[in-house]
């Protein structure tokens, strides 16, 4: 809290200084509202990568890290409008209300609300990265190395966002091998090393050769390194954390989306939209991947994600059926976007059912 | 589905794993609490501790430096809380409150520099006996000293409270500090000891985290374990076996409901992620619920301030 006390502070110092340079020089501004640390990896380190990719573009930016989801986001939100900046990013979901409340009163004021889906007023735009695609290729590799058949899932809370992951990486998984189970584990918490640890072990233990992850710390990744079984980076490139457990992250870049709509701002081109990037406009990355990796699996892989990036393969493609057994998607058919983003049932082979 | 006994034992031992800083922090808080002090920053302690621990562990490369530097974090906090509490006599509840806030501020500020570098493996004991008794191996081998200390512990704090004369001294500072000082004890010095070892265990626990549990460090990262260290402490009404009890009944359902989701067992997940709070509270209130004992381990001058000349 001291520390927020002290940035606002200074931010405060900056927002007067700032003010009498704003009048002189007419140059745009974004600014950065993080849910967490900045640090050295997770989600808001990509965001703030991104940023920095901004500043490198010559924009001037400002960040908060660490703004609660609740009525001090919105305090944020107007100090930051308040102190001369024509865009703000808010990275997080929860920062939806705040973000269109305070976007009504600062229309001159851009905003960008990351993974929400209330574009209320004309100045408010919403972006996501299709993140389903990464996992599509993590099950691939999933499906292909696990020897037990038996592929742990560690969720964080069961949201389209994250049922979306899930079935997206059990039908790749399925694809390459048919007798593959994924069990999930509810962790409900995006972010508790511990309780993140104990899911995986708990998973390790019930006999999961490969773990995948929905939520953003190291912690499973470590665990899996230790247990001798396979995992997959999550966010950030995770290698070094677990080198050989981790088969490949999937790394969000969000740089060159956030190039690209501060450019709109400075040139009077910006406007509202709804954005859904995957890896074909770069927003989803695979890192590198690991040598264990047998060289087919790896050429295999890398054709799917080409083919992934120039639409030539979808992950949600038909015939796909609930765990009812029920038709979601028709032979041939490709989910559209809208039922992805309501996405609240699993598809046929996920263990379980969906927390409600 | 066959059970498998050393599967069973492999739950056993994460349960006990899980159950380490929870013991420690507990163990610790049992006996600031037992000297009459309230100290709510168990919290704040930890994760002193956890950054503490790590960041030593980063810049030096040693464990051992690693490890006491943590408990002497823990201290060094501490002594703060010691210093308002009981030379300036301020109020313990929101010292202690102030504490934590305190803690987790200054953690991550220290730790700006350590996130995202992976910890350091720590070494286990009688690694080499893991597969030779079923059930018990995994159990009783392959863990780190911590580990062990914090399973003695509770007994050592019993035997400590119950039979030196030193613990006597300690429960008559907190039961009744008046009549201590008449007795010529110097209730100062008995609390301002106790708060400092409280600090010590907390850092220890906290240091747990971060070097030995999950080796990293993130803001945050004890994630509230420090409040359920001082549930356990009230509901175990200070009784240091009982908080073994409940740490490990709290560890043990936060790991079984995990088993208990991958075997798919059909129970609402959001109940089963409670179940930890509540069954150990009810467990802890049952087995401590006669009126007599709790009111002789109940340190009565718990939270009170002390003025020597009043």
């Amino acid at each position: 809290m001291h520390k927020f006390l002290i940035r606002s502070f200074v931010s405060s110092l900056v927002l007067l200084f700032t003010l009498t340079v704003a009048a002189v020089a007419k140059d745009v501004k974004a600014a950065f509202v993080y849910i967490g640390p900045t640090g050295d990896h997770g989600w808001t380190y990509q965001h703030d990568v991104g940023r920095k990719a901004v500043e490198d573009a010559g924009f001037k930016t400002t960040y908060v890290e660490g703004v609660p989801e609740s009525a001090d986001a919105e305090r944020v939100l107007r100090q930051l409008a308040n102190s001369g900046h024509d865009i703000i990013f808010t990275t997080s979901f929860g920062y939806m209300n705040p973000t269109n409340k305070v976007a009504k009163e600062f229309p001159n004021v851009k905003f960008e609300h990351a993974t929400g889906y209330k574009r209320e007023h004309p100045n408010v735009a919403t972006y996501a990265a299709r993140f389903y695609e990464g996992r599509t290729i993590l099950g691939t590799i999933a499906g292909t190395m696990t020897k037990s058949n038996v592929i742990g899932y560690v969720a964080s809370f069961p949201i389209p966002e994250v049922i979306r992951g899930i079935n997206s990486f059990t039908l790749a998984a399925q694809k390459v091998n048919p007798n593959i189970k994924t069990k999930i584990v509810w962790a409900f918490t995006w972010y508790d090393p511990g309780k993140e640890a104990e899911a995986a072990k708990a998973l390790i233990d019930q006999g999961a050769d490969v773990i995948a992850q929905h939520t953003d710390s190291t912690a499973i990744v470590q665990m899996a390194e230790k247990a001798g079984v396979y995992a997959f980076g999550q966010a950030s490139d995770m290698d070094k954390f677990a080198p050989k457990a981790v088969l490949t992250s999937v790394e969000n870049n969000w740089g060159p989306y956030y190039v690209d709509r501060v450019k709109a701002v400075a040139n009077g081109t910006w406007s509202q939209k709804d954005t859904w990037h995957g890896i074909g406009d770069g927003m989803v990355v695979i890192s590198g991947l690991d040598s264990q990796m047998p060289s087919d699996l790896q050429a295999k892989v890398k054709k799917l994600q080409a083919d992934l990036a120039s639409g030539k393969v979808h992950s949600f493609t038909g015939p796909i059926y609930d765990q009812k057994g029920n038709l979601m998607v028709a032979e041939g058919k490709t989910a559209d976007d809208g039922m992805l983003a309501g996405m609240m049932t699993y598809v046929k082979g996920v263990e379980g059912d969906i927390p409600k | 589905m066959i059970i498998d006994i050393n599967f069973v034992g492999l739950i056993i031992a994460s349960i006990m794993a899980s159950a380490v800083p929870l013991i420690l922090a507990s163990c610790g808080e049992l006996i600031t609490e037992r000297s009459g002090v309230l100290n709510l920053g168990v919290e704040g302690m930890m994760i002193i501790g956890a950054i503490s621990g790590f960041a030593l562990m980063t810049v030096t490369g040693s464990l051992i430096i690693a490890v006491f530097g943590a408990m002497l974090a823990g201290v060094l906090i501490s002594t703060i809380f010691a210093f308002l509490t009981q030379t300036l006599i301020t109020n313990h509840v929101a010292t202690g409150l102030a504490l934590t806030i305190f803690g987790i501020g200054i953690s991550a500020m220290i730790g700006k520099n350590f996130v995202g570098i992976p910890g350091k493996e720590f070494p286990v004991l009688f690694e080499g006996l893991k597969d030779t008794i079923p059930l018990l191996s995994p159990i009783l081998f392959g863990h780190s000293i911590v580990f062990y200390f914090a399973f003695a512990l509770p007994f050592i704090t019993s035997y400590f409270l119950k039979k030196t004369k030193v613990g006597l001294i300690v429960r008559a500072v907190g039961d009744s500090p008046e009549s201590a000082s008449n007795q010529g004890i110097n209730v100062r010095l008995v609390r301002y000891v106790c708060i400092l070892y409280g600090g010590a265990m907390c850092g220890l626990g906290g240091a747990y985290l971060s070097m030995i549990y999950t080796p990293q460090w993130i803001e945050n990262m004890t994630g509230g374990r420090g409040w359920i260290a001082l549930a356990l402490v009230v509901f175990s009404t200070w009784n240091p076996i009982k908080i073994l009890i409940g740490a490990m009944i709290f560890g043990g359902l936060t790991i079984i409901q995990f088993h208990m989701q991958a075997i798919g067992v059909r129970i609402p997940v959001q109940f089963l992620t409670a179940l930890p709070y509540i069954v150990t509270i009810i467990v802890l209130v049952v087995i401590s619920r006669d009126s007599r004992k709790i009111r002789l381990s109940t340190p009565s001058s718990l939270g009170k301030s002390f003025h020597k000349n009043n």
